[in-house]
This record gives C-alpha cells, sequence and structure tokens, in this order.
C-alpha cells in the first residue's frame, strides 16, 4: 500500500480549518494565510495526481481500503478518469475563492475560511468515495457548511434562501438514502466497484433510480425543483456563489454519470426521454428567465440551470461524445460561472448593488474589468475558442446521434444563452455611463486580476487545446458505456428468454 | 448467597439510599454531602453491574429477574445518564434554592426502580420496578414546589401516569389470566393459541409503556411536564426513564410474544410513525426549548420504535443504538441549556439564544453540532443512529416505514435549522455568565466531540451491542 493520496488531499484542508479555529486572532491576516497555503498546497497536490494518474486504463486508481462499518460498509476512496477532473476543480477554485474574500467578507472572517475548507474536504470527498454510504456521508454533510455559507455571510434575504436550500436538498437525499440501504440489502454491498460487476436486479432499478435521481436533481438543479438556486445565489457572498456553482452543483452530474448510468443502466435506457424533456426545459425555460432578470447574480443563476440542463442532456445521451461534452461543459462552467460571479462581485463589493440598471458604462471606468467580463461572457456563450464551445458541442453531436429533435430545440437554447449573456454585458458595460456614482470607482486591484487572470487562462487553454482533458476521460468514459451496454443486453436478452 | 451476589447492585444501591436518607436526616446542612455521595455511590454501583456483566443469561428467583447482556448494557447507560444528571444540576439546583437532600434520594430511588425493570422477566417484578421509578419522577417533576408550573406538572403527570398504570395492569391481569402465568418465558411457551384476550392484555400493556416513553397519541403530558419540570429534572425526564422502558419493550414484545408479532407490529408501527411526524410537525411551533426538546425527544423515541417493530435481533440492536447516541445528545443539549445563566437567572427560550455565537462560540459550536446531530446529517452520530434503525427496517422490505420516517427528518430539520439560524444569524444579546462547574464543562466537552468523531470508530459501539441476542 502506497502513501494514502487521496485521504491526505481529503484531509489536508479539515487539518488546517483545526488550525484555524484553535488560533486565536480572529480577524488578521495570519488566518488567511494558513487558510491559502493549506489550499494551495492541496491543489499541488491534486496536480502531482493528475501526473501520477495513468489514463491508459479505466480501473479505479490510487484506491484505498479501510474496514469502517464492520462487515457492512468499507471506506473506500479512488479515482478513475472522471472523479479526477473535478478533484482538480475543487482544488483549483478553492484558493481562489480565499484570496476573494480580501473584499468580501467583512465579518468573522476565521469562521468563513474555516468553513469553506471543511466544504473543500468534503467535495473531495464526494469526488473519490468509491462506497455508496461514503459518498452520500460527503454528499450531505456539505449541506452544512453551505448553510451556514449563505445564511451567516449572506444578503438580506440570506435566512430564507439558506433554509430553502437545506431543506430543498435534504429532501431530495434521504429518498437517495433509502434506496443506498435498499441496494445494500438486494446486492449485499455498497462497493460501486463491485455493484458494477454485479449490476442490480431489474425489477428494483426503475425505484432505485428514481430515488437517485430526485437527490440528483435537486442537487443539478433541474426543472422544476431549481428554485432554490437563484434563491441560494444571490444571497450567498461571493466567495459562496463560487463554490456553489463551480463544485456544488457539479456532484450532481457526476453523480448522473457515476451511479445512475454506472448501476442501473436498464431504467436509465427507460428514463431517458423525461431527462431530456426535463433539460429541454430547463435550456429553454431557464434561459428565457435568465433573459427578464434585473439582479445580475440572479441572471447568472438562471444561465447555470440552462447550462445544467446541457449537462444533463449529454450525459443521458449515453454516447461518448455526449459524456466527454458534459463533463467538459461541466469543467468548463466551473470555471466561467465562477469567474462571472467574481465578475459581478468586483462591482458589487464596489457599488453595492446587483441590479443591472445600476450599472451602464462601466467600459470607460474600469477597461481591464471590461476586457476580462467580455472573456467570460463569451465563454458563457459558447465561442469558438474557449472551454465553453467544446461542451457545448459536443453534447449538442451527442444528442444529434441520439435524437434529431432534441439536438434542435436544444441548440435554440445556444442562441438565447448568447442573447440573455450578451444583453447583459451590453447593459452593464457599455451604454452610457449615467450613474454618477460609477465615476469614483477604481478599476480591479491586483488580487482581483490574479482571480480573474487565472480563471481565463485555463479557460482559454482548454478551449484552444482540450487534448488533456480527453486523454484523462476517454477510458474511463468508453468504459463506462461498454458496462452500460454490456449491462443492458444481459437485461434485455435475461427478460427474452 | 450465590444469587445474591448477582444483584448486589440493586443491594447496593437499596442500601445507600437508606444510609443517605440516614445521613440527610442526622446531619445538618448536608445536601452538598449527600449529593457527592450519591454519585460516588452510583459509580460503584456502575462498577459492580460491569462486574456482573457475562455473556451467560442468569436468571433469579424463580427465573422471574434476569441478568444478560441487555440488562447489563441499559442498566449501564442508566446508572451514566443518572451520574451525569446529578452532577451537572448542582449549580442550577443551588441557584434554584432547591438544592436539598431529597433529590439525589429520589433520583436513586427512581435508577433502583429502572434497574428493576431492565432486569425483569415477570409482569409482577416489571410493575413493582416501574411504579417505583413512577413515584420518584412525580415527586422529582414538582420538586421546585414555589412555583406553579412545577407543581402543577408533577400533579398533571401523577393523574396520568396513574390512569396509565391502571391500564397496563389490567392488562397484565387479562395476560395472566388467559396464560395462567405472569412469567414471560412461561407465558411465551404455554401460548398456544392466539386468544383476542391475550391481543387485549397485550395492547393494554402496551399503552401502558406508550406512555412511559411518550409515544403519540400517549404523549400529551411531555410537552407540560418537561416545561414545568426544574430543568436538571427534565434531563433526567428525557434521558434515563426512556432506556428503562425501551428495554421493558424489547423484553416483552420479544421474550413472550414473538410469535405474536403480526398482532402488536402495526401496533409498533403505528406509534412510530404518529410519533416521528407528530414530533417533527408539533415542534416547529414551540418556542421554549424545553417544550421543544419535548417533542424532539417524542419524535426520536419514534425512531426507536421503527426498528423495533422489524422484529429481528438487528432491529433491537439498532432500537438500542439509537437510544444511546440520544442519551449523548440531549445530554449535550441539556448542557447547553444550563449554560444559559445570566445574573443567577436560567434562560430557556429560543429568542434567549439570538446571536450567541458572537459572545459564546465555543458554546454555540458545541450546539450546533448536537442540533444538526439532531436532525441526522451525517457525519455525526445522529446520522448513524438513523442510519442504523433504516437498514434494520429496509432489511424487512419496509419501505413505507422508512420513507416516512425519512420524510419526517426533514420537517425536523426544519425546527433544528431555526435554533441554528437564532444563534447564527441573528442579532447578539447580552452575554451570560461564564462560570460553570467543571462538571458541566466536561459533560458539555465529552458529549459534543463523542458525536462529532463518532464517525472515526463508528463500530465500537455497534461491536458492543451485537452481543445482545434477544431472539
Amino acid at each position: 500500500m502506497n502513501f494514502p493520496i487521496l485521504s491526505s488531499l481529503i484531509l489536508l484542508p479539515t487539518i488546517g480549518a483545526l488550525f484555524l479555529l484553535f488560533s486565536k486572532d480572529k480577524n488578521s491576516n495570519t488566518g488567511k494565510y494558513v487558510a491559502l497555503f493549506t489550499s494551495f498546497v492541496n491543489f499541488l497536490i491534486s496536480i502531482y495526481l493528475w501526473y501520477l494518474f495513468d489514463p491508459s486504463t479505466s480501473s479505479f486508481q490510487f484506491v484505498e481500503n479501510r474496514e469502517w462499518l464492520k462487515g457492512f460498509v468499507n471506506y473506500k476512496v479512488g479515482i478513475d478518469g472522471i472523479s479526477i477532473l473535478f478533484i482538480i476543480l475543487t482544488t483549483f477554485i478553492t484558493p481562489l475563492c480565499i484570496i476573494s474574500v480580501n473584499n468580501t467578507i467583512k465579518i468573522r472572517l476565521r469562521d468563513f475560511l474555516i468553513a469553506i475548507l471543511v466544504m473543500e474536504s468534503l467535495m473531495i470527498g464526494v469526488f473519490s468515495s468509491l462506497d455508496l454510504v461514503v459518498f452520500y456521508l460527503f454528499f450531505e454533510a456539505g449541506l452544512i457548511p453551505m448553510f451556514l455559507i449563505i445564511g451567516i455571510w449572506g444578503g438580506s434575504r440570506r435566512v430564507y434562501s439558506a433554509f430553502k436550500f437545506f431543506l430543498y436538498t435534504l429532501l431530495g437525499s434521504v429518498l437517495m438514502l433509502v434506496a443506498i440501504i435498499s441496494i445494500y440489502w438486494i446486492a449485499g454491498t455498497t462497493d460501486i466497484v463491485q455493484l458494477y460487476e454485479l449490476g442490480i436486479d431489474a425489477k428494483y432499478q426503475n425505484l432505485l433510480w428514481l430515488a437517485f435521481f430526485s437527490s440528483f436533481a435537486v442537487k443539478t438543479p433541474m426543472w422544476p425543483v431549481h428554485t432554490w438556486l437563484p434563491d441560494a445565489h444571490v444571497e450567498a457572498p461571493t466567495a459562496g456563489s463560487v463554490l456553489l456553482a463551480a463544485i456544488l452543483l457539479k456532484m450532481a452530474g457526476y453523480g448522473f454519470i457515476r451511479f445512475s448510468l454506472g448501476l442501473f443502466p436498464l431504467a436509465s435506457e427507460l428514463f431517458t426521454p423525461l431527462v431530456y424533456s426535463l433539460s429541454l426545459i430547463a435550456i429553454i425555460y431557464a434561459s428565457l428567465v435568465a433573459l427578464m432578470q434585473e439582479d445580475m447574480k440572479r441572471l447568472i443563476a438562471y444561465s447555470s440551470v440552462a447550462h445544467m440542463g446541457f449537462v444533463t442532456l449529454g450525459i443521458f445521451t449515453i454516447t461518448q461524445q455526449g459524456i466527454e461534452g458534459s463533463i467538459i461543459q461541466m469543467i468548463s462552467h466551473g470555471l466561467v460561472s465562477a469567474a462571472l460571479f467574481l465578475c459581478v462581485g468586483v462591482v458589487y463589493d464596489r457599488m453595492h448593488s446587483r441590479l443591472i440598471k445600476t450599472y451602464g458604462g462601466l467600459v470607460s471606468v474600469m477597461p481591464k474589468y471590461a476586457i476580462l467580463f467580455m472573456l467570460f461572457t463569451l465563454a458563457a456563450l459558447g465561442l469558438p475558442g474557449t472551454s465553453g464551445f467544446i461542451g457545448e458541442f459536443l453534447v449538442l453531436m451527442g444528442a444529434f446521434k441520439d435524437n434529431f429533435l432534441v439536438a434542435v430545440i436544444a441548440s435554440f437554447g445556444v442562441i438565447f444563452g448568447a442573447a440573455y449573456m450578451l444583453w447583459l454585458y451590453r447593459r452593464v458595460v457599455f451604454g452610457k455611463l449615467i450613474n454618477k456614482d460609477l465615476l469614483k470607482i477604481p478599476d480591479l486591484d491586483n488580487s482581483e486580476k490574479f482571480i480573474l487572470w487565472s480563471l481565463a487562462i485555463p479557460v482559454l487553454f482548454f478551449g484552444f487545446y482540450p487534448e488533456p482533458l480527453f486523454n484523462t476521460i476517454e477510458v474511463s468514459i468508453k468504459n463506462l458505456i461498454e458496462i452500460y451496454n454490456f449491462n443492458l443486453n444481459m437485461y434485455t436478452s435475461g427478460v427474452q428468454k | 448467597m450465590n444469587n445474591l451476589n448477582i444483584i448486589s447492585p440493586e443491594i447496593f444501591i437499596s442500601l445507600s439510599i437508606m444510609f443517605l436518607l440516614i445521613l440527610g436526616v442526622f446531619k445538618k446542612n448536608s445536601s452538598s454531602l449527600v449529593h457527592n455521595f450519591s454519585i460516588g455511590l452510583l459509580l460503584i454501583t456502575g462498577i459492580l453491574i460491569l462486574n456482573n456483566s457475562s455473556d451467560s443469561v442468569v436468571t433469579l428467583f424463580e427465573n422471574s429477574y434476569v441478568i444478560d447482556n441487555l440488562s447489563s448494557l441499559m442498566k449501564i447507560l442508566t446508572i451514566i445518564g443518572g451520574a451525569f444528571v446529578l452532577s451537572i444540576s448542582t449549580k442550577y439546583l443551588k441557584i434554584s434554592k432547591i438544592f436539598l437532600i431529597e433529590y439525589p434520594i429520589l433520583i436513586l430511588c427512581s435508577i433502583l426502580g429502572m434497574l428493576v425493570m431492565i432486569s425483569s422477566n415477570d409482569l409482577m417484578v416489571f410493575y413493582i420496578g416501574l411504579e417505583l421509578q413512577s413515584l420518584a419522577l412525580y415527586v422529582l417533576a414538582s420538586f421546585n414546589r414555589d412555583q406553579l408550573k412545577s407543581s402543577e406538572s408533577g400533579l398533571k403527570y401523577f393523574v396520568l401516569s396513574a390512569l396509565s398504570s391502571g391500564l397496563l395492569l389490567y392488562g397484565c391481569s387479562l395476560i395472566y389470566g388467559f396464560s395462567g402465568s405472569t412469567n414471560f418465558n412461561v407465558i411465551g411457551n404455554t401460548m398456544n393459541s392466539t386468544h383476542y384476550g391475550l391481543t387485549f392484555g397485550i395492547v393494554f400493556i402496551l399503552v401502558g409503556l406508550a406512555f412511559k416513553i411518550s409515544a403519540v397519541p400517549f404523549h400529551m403530558w411531555a410537552p407540560d411536564v418537561y416545561e414545568g419540570s426544574p430543568t436538571s429534572v427534565t434531563l433526567f425526564f428525557a434521558i434515563v426513564p426512556k432506556v428503562a422502558a425501551l428495554t421493558v419493550f424489547i423484553r416483552f414484545l420479544y421474550v413472550p410474544f414473538l410469535n405474536m408479532i403480526d398482532q402488536w407490529q402495526p401496533i409498533i408501527i403505528f406509534l412510530s410513525i404518529a410519533s416521528m411526524i407528530f414530533g417533527a410537525i408539533a415542534a416547529i411551533g414551540q418556542n421554549n426549548l424545553k417544550r421543544l426538546v419535548a417533542y424532539s425527544s417524542i419524535s426520536h423515541i419514534g425512531y426507536a420504535l421503527a426498528s423495533l417493530s422489524v422484529g429481528t435481533n438487528e432491529g433491537i440492536q439498532a432500537s438500542i443504538v439509537y437510544i444511546s447516541i440520544y442519551l449523548v445528545m440531549n445530554l449535550g443539549l441539556f448542557s447547553c441549556l444550563l449554560m444559559m445563566r445570566r445574573n443567577n437567572q436560567y434562560f430557556e427560550t429560543i429568542d434567549d439564544l439570538s446571536g450567541l455565537s458572537k459572545n459564546h462560540p465555543v458554546l454555540s459550536l458545541s450546539l450546533l453540532v448536537i442540533l444538526f446531530s439532531l436532525a441526522g446529517i451525517p457525519p455525526l452520530a445522529g446520522f448513524f443512529a438513523k442510519f442504523y434503525v433504516f437498514k434494520s427496517v429496509i432489511e424487512q422490505s419496509m419501505y413505507f416505514l422508512a420513507i416516512v420516517g425519512l420524510l419526517s427528518t426533514v420537517i425536523a430539520a426544519f425546527y433544528y435549522l431555526k435554533i441554528i439560524k437564532v444563534i447564527y444569524f441573528d442579532e447578539e444579546k447580552e452575554k451570560y455568565d461564564t462560570n460553570h462547574s467543571i462538571s458541566l464543562r466536561i459533560s458539555l466537552a465529552l458529549s459534543t466531540l463523542l458525536i462529532l468523531l463518532y464517525f472515526i470508530f463508528p463500530s465500537k459501539l455497534v461491536e458492543i451491542v451485537s452481543r445482545i441476542n434477544i431472539i
């Protein structure tokens, strides 16, 4: 057994958080440096992990297996090509969040950093766990820090949003818990690797799939259970929104790929039309709603719903392109939406307003900001040359392969996306400078520039050269689809007998 | 004489009660002496129980008194609960001006009653134990006799409890009449026909027992009594009698009447579902923390009953794990409540917690952990408690019960969140006093750490409990 690199990735932020908890001073910068240092080391470890990672095999790597709940559940973690990207996304976004607290968090800085670090631990745990119970543990535990982040540091309606967020997601998840325990009694294990091999009895699959779906749909969020997202986003502090958009939403997409497809192929096949229609509604409806928003954060939140619609659509095409596209779309959305929320945060810190009509003509006072905001706007609407394009394009390609009509409708979403994003940009950055207060505000400071550029570089890099991403995920997805088809054939032939 | 050795804990505790009574009467101002003595004597009793515990089953007095793994574990839990209640309530009693010698003695009496209940294998023995603990509890509830609410709660508890005891006794007589014996094993062996009379007997006894553990629809007394009693007594009410009553539940259902499971299973399921849902919904509107704890304990009992209804050893074990973790969580919660003191006055409404996190970060962090654990959010101990319960429920394909139970955790999460909201999101108020006794601090720290770190060694408790095999 080698060095437990995954467990140390999971534990390190928590250790940093503990260190902060026992430190004496509450608001000084030392705490921030400690948090930054921990999360940066974690980022380096995860990059090293990517370097060690062998993309030519589809089996799980760096597996650790320890007895946990005796004779029942093992603490099992490991990664494949799909999960490693999400882990890196997590470790990449967290330090940026910590840098961004400079301007945004005025009260109880130390507590905020603790919450973010704990959150990072839990998210890495979600993406690396190979046991359903362990997964559930990490998945649900994330509610606690997020509830506090929204509730303590949020805006005026923070309490309402925090409750909505918590109860919605909890409601979805308890059904998943029932399903997980049922799987244990049906298949005799909750180990994902073993479950992939064993398969789950066909007669249970539909209900179990629905139970998992109820949890993931809320977390994704899919229409019609998406309503917690705009509220939570609007009221969360910038760093909270970034975490929520960049990482938390990805847990559900990851869950769909890992569990819904992997464990219940028969049910996934059956419910594909349902997912398609919900995704299409999400894409079209959320885009239309986004068009009408007056609050910038709310607008971006609805655009997240639309983007996640593409992700679920891509996953359930169950084609190589579709799933690859979904994963790249998720990574790209993680970077771009994080950047957009930060962009909103930048002007919010200066003007304390999120309303679009407060702004206008920013280009003349904040030229550097205008450039970066432009870049991310274009990435969000999927301009070729940005990472957003690759994801959307591949998803649509997968969709065309599977169902022409669905793909055509989804393509409209791309147009709407361009409409609301460009319109937002025009109203905020261009136009006449009417509000005189805007004249006084400074352009980006160094830390803001640093954060936004470090998000811009991967967006552009993967836009032009997505090869590293493809290399990492290709074999794992191929394998996933093979298992899927194999199980599907087995069940269908079994039924015919 | 060999036999008496086995019940040495009970004998020892009876002798200590008499000794403490004499000491208290003949020595002036001996309250704190009696108090400290009683804690020490309880701990010695605990050691005696540990000493006596073995994997074999020993029965005494014509098979009417049984010592096995179940009884040993539950007695230890009772003793631990009792010792903690005594040790953390000193300051509260002094401030409330009820620091009297009777308090520890009554608690010891009721613990003695519980020990008898836990070990009983006969309807008569069980009833004697039950009445002994109840009588002590009536007095304890009205212990703060200068306060109207406390007297009222004592009286209320007495009247309703007497009624339920009557029902229970009637059930006992029915069972005796139709089976010819009061001994659990004999009833189990001789009962060859499912006679209606027996079913009625079971129902009456279940009603009586449900009253004691405050399961819906026999819960009416709980909120009033919890609110009216002195806080330290409420703590005692909330944790210790439940352990004993649950043991009786287990023994009564699984020893004589296991083969009548299709008769009593629906009753338990109903009690469980009603308690879970009602406890969760009714707690939402409460502002007094002690009332809220009453409702939350009602819904927690619902979960413990859920796994009792399945009729397997795993179910019994899950239920015991649940009640153990519940005990720790409530101990922590009440430690926090006893810390809410300003200028010699205790506060007990949710509003008094407003903005607690700014002035008392450690206290509020502990409360946060305890409340999330009560709500059953992983990775805290409360989650594992629920997890084992639902694991045993789903094993028997009782999906309806599992789904209702889990949905009611979502409802319950709402009011726990409401408290957390008040603590963390609202504006701060005046500071509370911070000169708490060492024992109070220890019990809070200990319970919080146990809850928080349970997930690192989740199998330890289960291993101990898995030695219990009733069926």
